[in-house]
C-alpha cells in the first residue's frame, strides 16, 4: 500500500479515537456491534443449550429470564438497529454521493460514544445481576414487580436512543445536501431511499422511546403511578407508547436490508432494477403506513374490537410495499447475467427467508389467527426469519460486498461461499421448528415446557449450534483477509456507483475531484458491461 | 393430553380452516417465488451465454400494477376472514355459564358461581358456553387455552372476558401466555371438560361456603356498603335490580350496569358519577381484595334476579 488512504493517514490510537471521517467512525461502529452480536449470541446460545431438556436443567428461572432479556435488548438496540446503518451506511453513504463525509461529522462521532455509554450502561446492568423484564418492559411488571436492574437497562437504552436520532439527523441532511452535481432523487442508490426512509423513522420513532423508557424509570423510581392502576394509571398506556416506536423500529431493521440486497441483485445480475421507482417509493411508503400498525402486537390485550379491525387492516396494508419489492428483486434476475458470488448468495437468501417470514406476518396481521398464536414460539419464528433471516443476512451481504472497499483486500470467496451455504441451512432448521412449535400451542418465555414440545425444541437446538459456528467463520476468515486477502481493485465487481470511482480502501476525503453524475444508478449494457454513473 | 388435530370448539375449528388458508395462501406464493427465482438464476447464469436476453421487458408499470393489485385484493380477503371470527369471538353480547378468574404470580384461581374456587384447574361442562370474567391481582398475564386456539390478557384494574363452547370432553392445557416474571413457566394448569352430569356431581362435590352471592353478600356487610346504599341517612343509588340496566350518568351518557360497570364503580366511583347524586363514595381500592371484589358483583347480580321474581 504506497498510496496513502484513510486506514494509513495516521495510525495512532488517538486519531482513531477522536477521528470525525465517517469512514474511520463506521470501522468503530464495526468493532463495537460485532462484539455486542456475539454477546447477544452468547446469550441465546445458553438459552437454546437450555431447551433441549423440558424440565429446565441447565439454569434457574431467574437466569433463564435474564437470558432472554439480555438477548432481546443487546440484539435489537446494540446490534439490529445500529448495524447497517451505522457502519456500512456511515461508511458507504458519503462515498455513494460522492461526499467528502457526512454533513456532521463531529455529531457522527458524538452518535458513536453515545451509542457506547448507553451499551456499557446496559452491560453494567447486565454483569450487575441482570434484568428480567424481556426486552419489552412491560408494565407493571417492571416499573413494580421486576426485581432485576431495570432502571439501568432503561437508562441504557435511552442513551442509545440519542445515537439512534444523531445518526438518523446525519443521513437525512447528508442526503438532502451532500448530493454530488446530477445526482438527482431518481438517480440515487436505492440503498439510499432505504437508508432515508429508515433515517426518518429513527428520527421520528425514537423520541417516543425515550420518553416512554423515561416514564417508567419515573414510575419505577419515585412510584409515579403512570402505568399503575391503583394509582388510576393505565398498564395498556405502556404499550401503546413503547409499540408506537418499536413497530416502526422493526422498519428501522429491516429497510436498511432491503437497500443492500437492491444493490446486490443490480450488480450481481449485471441489470437495472426493475421498476426503480416503485421499489424506491415503497421504502417510503413502509416508512410511512409502519406509524400506523403499532395495534397489531395488542390484538388480545384487552384494545376495543375496532382498533384491532384496524391495525389488522393496516397491518395488511403495509405488507403491500414488501411485496412489491420482492416482485421486482426477481423480476431484476429475467434476462440478466447472474453471478453467484458470496454477496449475492446472501441476497437470494435474504429474499428467501425474508418472504417467508413476511408471509408468517400475515398470519399474525390476521386477528382470530393471531389471538391463538400470538405470545407463541409462532411470533418468535417470525420475526427471527425478518431480522436474522431478514436483516443479518442482508448485514452479511454488504459486509462482503463492500469489504474490498472497506480493507482494500479480497475476502477468501470458496469460504465465503461456504459460510453463506451453512447460515442459509443452520437458520432455516434454527428457525423453522419454531414455526411448529407456534402452531401447536407453545408459549414463549418458558424454560420449562411440556414434554410433547421437546423434539422441535431439540430441532432447533441443533440448527443454532450449525448456526452458531456459521457465524463464528466470517469472523476468522474476514480477519484473515485484512492482513492477507488479495489486493483489491478500485471496482472488483464491476458496479456503477461511485463509491467504486475512487481507490480501495479510499483516500481520507473520498475524492479527488468530486464527480459528476450523468446517469442514474444501475446502468448496464445489454452484455453486462457497467455504465459508471458519472462517465 | 389431547390432540393437536382436531380442536376442541368450532371457534377452534373455524380458526384451523383460517390456517389452512393462510398456509395454502404462503404455499402458493412462495412456490411462485422460488419457481422464479431459480429458473431466472440458473437460466440467466452468467456463465450460460446461449440464453435468450433479448426483448428485455422495458415499461414495468404494468407488472407493477398487476401484482400491486393481486397482493392487495389477496391480503383484503383474509383480512375479512380473520376480522369476522375476531369479532364473533371479543364482540359484546355474550352470555353463558359464568366463571371468574383471578391471575395472579403465579397462579390461576377460578370461582364458580355456586361458591366452588380451584387452583390452576378449570372444570367445565361439556356443550355448554363458558364466560370467563378475568381480573389480574399484579401484573398482565393471558390466558391461553391451545386446544381452543383462544387467549386473552388478564390485565390488572380492568376485567376482560373469554367465551368458549367445549365440543369433546378431556383434560387440555392452560398457560400463562404473557410474561407474568420467576414462575412464568410455570404459571399453567389444567382444562377439564365433563359431561353436564359428571360436572354437576363434581360442583356438589366440592367444600363450599356458600355461593358466590352469599359470600359477596357477607363482603357487602363487612364493608357497610348498606349504610349507604340500603335505607339510610345518605341517599345512593340501589343496588336491588341494578344489574344489566341503562344507567343515565351525570355527563349526560348512559351507561349498562354490566360487570365492568359494577367493578369500575367500587374500586373508581369518581369516574362515572350517576345522574342526580352527589359524588361521595369513597374509593374501595386496595380495601377490597380480587375474590372479594367478585363475590360483590356476583351478589349485586344476583339481587337483580331477584328482583325480576315477583
Amino acid at each position: 500500500m504506497t498510496e496513502r488512504n484513510y486506514l494509513t493517514e495516521d495510525t495512532r490510537i488517538i486519531s482513531w479515537l477522536f477521528t470525525t471521517d465517517h469512514k474511520r467512525i463506521a470501522i468503530l461502529f464495526f468493532a463495537a456491534i460485532t462484539l455486542f452480536f456475539f454477546v447477544g449470541g452468547a446469550a441465546a446460545t445458553m438459552i437454546r443449550l437450555e431447551l433441549v431438556s423440558p424440565q429446565g436443567r441447565f439454569v434457574t428461572s431467574d437466569v433463564y429470564n435474564r437470558l432472554f432479556t439480555i438477548h432481546g435488548v443487546v440484539m435489537v438496540w446494540f446490534f439490529l438497529i445500529p448495524s447497517i446503518p451505522s457502519t456500512l451506511g456511515n461508511f458507504i453513504v458519503p462515498l455513494m454521493i460522492g461526499a467528502r463525509d457526512l454533513a456532521f461529522p463531529r455529531l457522527n462521532l458524538t452518535s458513536f460514544y453515545l451509542f457506547m455509554l448507553g451499551g456499557c450502561v446496559t452491560l453494567y446492568a447486565v454483569f450487575a445481576g441482570g434484568v428480567d423484564t424481556g426486552w419489552t418492559f412491560y408494565t407493571p411488571f417492571s416499573t413494580m414487580y421486576s426485581n432485576g436492574h431495570v432502571v439501568l437497562a432503561v437508562v441504557g437504552v435511552f442513551i442509545t436512543g440519542f445515537s439512534s436520532i444523531l445518526t438518523g439527523l446525519n443521513f437525512i441532511v447528508t442526503i438532502h445536501r451532500l448530493r454530488a452535481p446530477g445526482l438527482t432523487w431518481y438517480r440515487l442508490p436505492l440503498f439510499l431511499w432505504s437508508l432515508y426512509a429508515t433515517s426518518v423513522i429513527l428520527v421520528l420513532a425514537t423520541p417516543v422511546l425515550a420518553m416512554t423508557l423515561l416514564l417508567v424509570a419515573l414510575d419505577r423510581v419515585f412510584g409515579v403511578g403512570i402505568f399503575d392502576p391503583d394509582r388510576g394509571g393505565d398498564p395498556l398506556l405502556f404499550q401503546h407508547l413503547f409499540w408506537f416506536y418499536s413497530h416502526p423500529a422493526v422498519y428501522i431493521m429491516i429497510l436498511p436490508g432491503m437497500g443492500v440486497v437492491s444493490e446486490l441483485v443490480a450488480v450481481f445480475s449485471r441489470k437495472a432494477v426493475f421498476g426503480y421507482k416503485f421499489v424506491a417509493w415503497s421504502a417510503i411508503a413502509i416508512a410511512v403506513v409502519g406509524f400506523f400498525v403499532w395495534g397489531h402486537h395488542m390484538f388480545v390485550s384487552g384494545q376495543s374490537v375496532f382498533a384491532g379491525l384496524v391495525f389488522s387492516f393496516m397491518s395488511f396494508i403495509v405488507a403491500v410495499p414488501s411485496a412489491i419489492k420482492v416482485f421486482n428483486w426477481t423480476a431484476t434476475l429475467h434476462k440478466g447475467w447472474v453471478r453467484f458470488d458470496a454477496p449475492m448468495l446472501y441476497a437470494l437468501a435474504f429474499i428467501g427467508l425474508f418472504t417467508l417470514g413476511g408471509l408468517t406476518g400475515l398470519f399474525l396481521a390476521c386477528l382470530a389467527y393471531d389471538v391463538y398464536v400470538t405470545d407463541t414460539y409462532f411470533v418468535i419464528a417470525h420475526f427471527h426469519y425478518i431480522m436474522v433471516g431478514g436483516m443479518v443476512t442482508a448485514y452479511f451481504g454488504g459486509l462482503h460486498y463492500w469489504w474490498p472497499k472497506i480493507t482494500g483486500r479480497m475476502y477468501p470467496e470458496y469460504w465465503a461461499r461456504a459460510a453463506a451455504i451453512l447460515i442459509f441451512f443452520g437458520f432455516n432448521l434454527t428457525f423453522f421448528p419454531q414455526f411448529i412449535l407456534g402452531v401447536l400451542g407453545m408459549p414463549r418465555r418458558y424454560h420449562v415446557y411440556p414434554p410433547e414440545f421437546q423434539v422441535w425444541h431439540v430441532l432447533s437446538s441443533a440448527g443454532a449450534s450449525i448456526l452458531a459456528i456459521a457465524y463464528l467463520l466470517p469472523l476468522f476468515y474476514l480477519l484473515w483477509s485484512m492482513f492477507y486477502g488479495a489486493r483489491a481493485p478500485a471496482n472488483p465487481w464491476g458496479a456503477t456507483g461511485l463509491e467504486w470511482l475512487t481507490p480501495s480502501p479510499p483516500p481520507k476525503h473520498n475524492f479527488e475531484a468530486t464527480p459528476a453524475v450523468t446517469r442514474p444508478p444501475y446502468e448496464y449494457t445489454l452484455s453486462g458491461e457497467a455504465r459508471p454513473q458519472n462517465a | 393430553m389431547s390432540t393437536w388435530w382436531p380442536s376442541e370448539t368450532s371457534h377452534a375449528r373455524a380458526v384451523d380452516l383460517l390456517f389452512m388458508g393462510l398456509l395454502a395462501t404462503t404455499a402458493l406464493v412462495l412456490a411462485l417465488l422460488f419457481f422464479l427465482l431459480l429458473r431466472f438464476a440458473i437460466h440467466y447464469r452468467a456463465g450460460n451465454a446461449s440464453a435468450d436476453r433479448s426483448h428485455r421487458i422495458r415499461k414495468s408499470w404494468h407488472w407493477e400494477v398487476t401484482w400491486t393489485t393481486a397482493t392487495l385484493v389477496a391480503f383484503l380477503g383474509l383480512f375479512v376472514w380473520g376480522a369476522q371470527q375476531y369479532v364473533e369471538l371479543f364482540g359484546a353480547g355474550k352470555s353463558g355459564l359464568t366463571v371468574y378468574v383471578v391471575a395472579k404470580q403465579w397462579m390461576w384461581k377460578a370461582q364458580h358461581l355456586g361458591g366452588q374456587r380451584e387452583i390452576n384447574e378449570l372444570h367445565v361442562p361439556l356443550s355448554h358456553t363458558v364466560r370467563l370474567i378475568m381480573s389480574s391481582q399484579d401484573v398482565i398475564h393471558s390466558f391461553f387455552m391451545p386446544a381452543f386456539r383462544i387467549k386473552r390478557d388478564v390485565v390488572p384494574g380492568r376485567a376482560t372476558d373469554l367465551s368458549f363452547r367445549p365440543l369433546r370432553a378431556g383434560v387440555f392445557h392452560l398457560f400463562c401466555a404473557e410474561y407474568c416474571g420467576t414462575d412464568h413457566a410455570r404459571m399453567t394448569g389444567r382444562i377439564v371438560v365433563m359431561q353436564e352430569n359428571d360436572f354437576n356431581r363434581w360442583l356438589s362435590s366440592q367444600d363450599v361456603t356458600g355461593t358466590l352471592a352469599a359470600q359477596g353478600e357477607r363482603v357487602n356487610r363487612q364493608l357497610g356498603c348498606g349504610g349507604c346504599h340500603g335505607n339510610g341517612p345518605v341517599r345512593a343509588p340501589k343496588l336491588e335490580g341494578l344489574y344489566g340496566k341503562p344507567v343515565p350518568l351525570s355527563d349526560g351518557t348512559i351507561g349498562i350496569a354490566d360487570e365492568a360497570y359494577l367493578r369500575d364503580s367500587i374500586v373508581k366511583p369518581r369516574a362515572k358519577i350517576v345522574a342526580g347524586y352527589e359524588p361521595l363514595m369513597p374509593s374501595y381500592e386496595g380495601k377490597i381484595s380480587e375474590d372479594e371484589l367478585i363475590a360483590v358483583v356476583a351478589y349485586i347480580k344476583s339481587l337483580a334476579e331477584k328482583a325480576k321474581r315477583p
